[in-house]
């Protein structure tokens, strides 16, 4: 890890079941590792979810409760018996909370290579607007 | 992992035993995940014919993925770039990391190293290294005379 200052986590992070209810669906779920961050005209997403395309990653936002989901596919193969594991593989759950307004007819989002990208518009009137001061 | 250098004999009966009560505990099925000694963690999967590893790597290209075998140890080299973003931007949260990777591992048994097959599809990387052909086991069969 030369130039990097951050390195990369080795192990995964499971979800802890929250007070509102177990899954029906039997499995571990884990939580997306994201990188978070934010310009004057909108707020960036970018999670980790390895094994998710653009076709089974779902995207929510309820208020101001941006929710992602990423389902995946267990993996196996004929024949072979998994006689060592380092990792699980499970479907992927996080939500934030934006404290931003957001505009939803303009909510972008891509996969690629397992990694979702989410870009959030902020809306117009939530724009950073400069507040002269008066003299009096 | 695969220890194939030898060890001394009460290591090894220790292993065995520890093996054994895990097994007990697991029912053989390895449940229990292993901690990964460095990036990116890594599943096996074996048969007699070949060697199955998985490992998630997810955001890095195919292209900077580097798989080598030599003998018996395969090592994944890669790197993850940093994305380049403006100046005036503000993190809420960074928790992904980036940067080069190297792991080395020892495989069960030595492979044909030029039918080796890597696939990365959704930041999954699958690598089928198939058994050396003269490391096979051979049924032999008994001739009446």
């Amino acid at each position: 890890m030369s130039e990097g200052s951050k390195e990369m986590e080795v192990q995964k992070q499971e979800v802890i079941t929250s007070e509102e209810g177990e899954r029906t669906k039997e499995g571990t779920v884990y939580v997306p590792r994201a990188d978070i961050y934010e310009t004057e005209d909108k707020v960036t997403v970018i999670a980790d979810m390895p094994g998710v395309d653009e076709n089974s990653v779902d995207i929510t936002l309820e208020k101001n409760i941006l929710t992602i989901r990423g389902f995946v596919q267990t993996q196996t193969f004929e024949h072979h018996t998994l006689s060592y594991a380092e990792y699980g593989v499970g479907d992927y759950e996080r939500s934030f909370v934006l404290s931003n307004e957001i505009d939803r007819e303009r909510i972008e989002a891509t996969v690629k290579n397992g990694v979702l990208r989410l870009a959030l518009p902020k809306q117009e009137a939530a724009k950073t607007r400069k507040i002269e001061v008066k003299t009096a | 992992m695969f220890r194939r250098y030898p060890v001394p004999r009460m290591w090894e009966e220790m292993e065995r035993l520890q093996r054994e009560i895990n097994g007990l505990i697991n029912d053989g099925s390895p449940s229990r995940l292993q901690i990964a000694p460095s990036f990116p963690a890594m599943n096996m999967w074996t048969s007699e014919e070949s060697q199955v590893i998985t490992a998630e790597i997810p955001g890095v290209e195919p292209e900077d993925i580097d798989i080598s075998v030599t003998g018996e140890i395969l090592t994944l080299r890669g790197s993850r770039k940093q994305e380049e973003i403006g100046e005036d931007i503000r993190y809420h949260r960074r928790e992904r990391g980036y940067g080069r990777f190297q792991r080395s591992v020892q495989l069960p048994f030595p492979v044909e190293a030029e039918k080796v097959e890597a696939t990365f599809k959704n930041g999954v990387l699958t690598i089928i290294l198939p058994r050396a052909e003269e490391d096979k086991p051979r049924k032999i069969t008994v001739k009446s005379t």
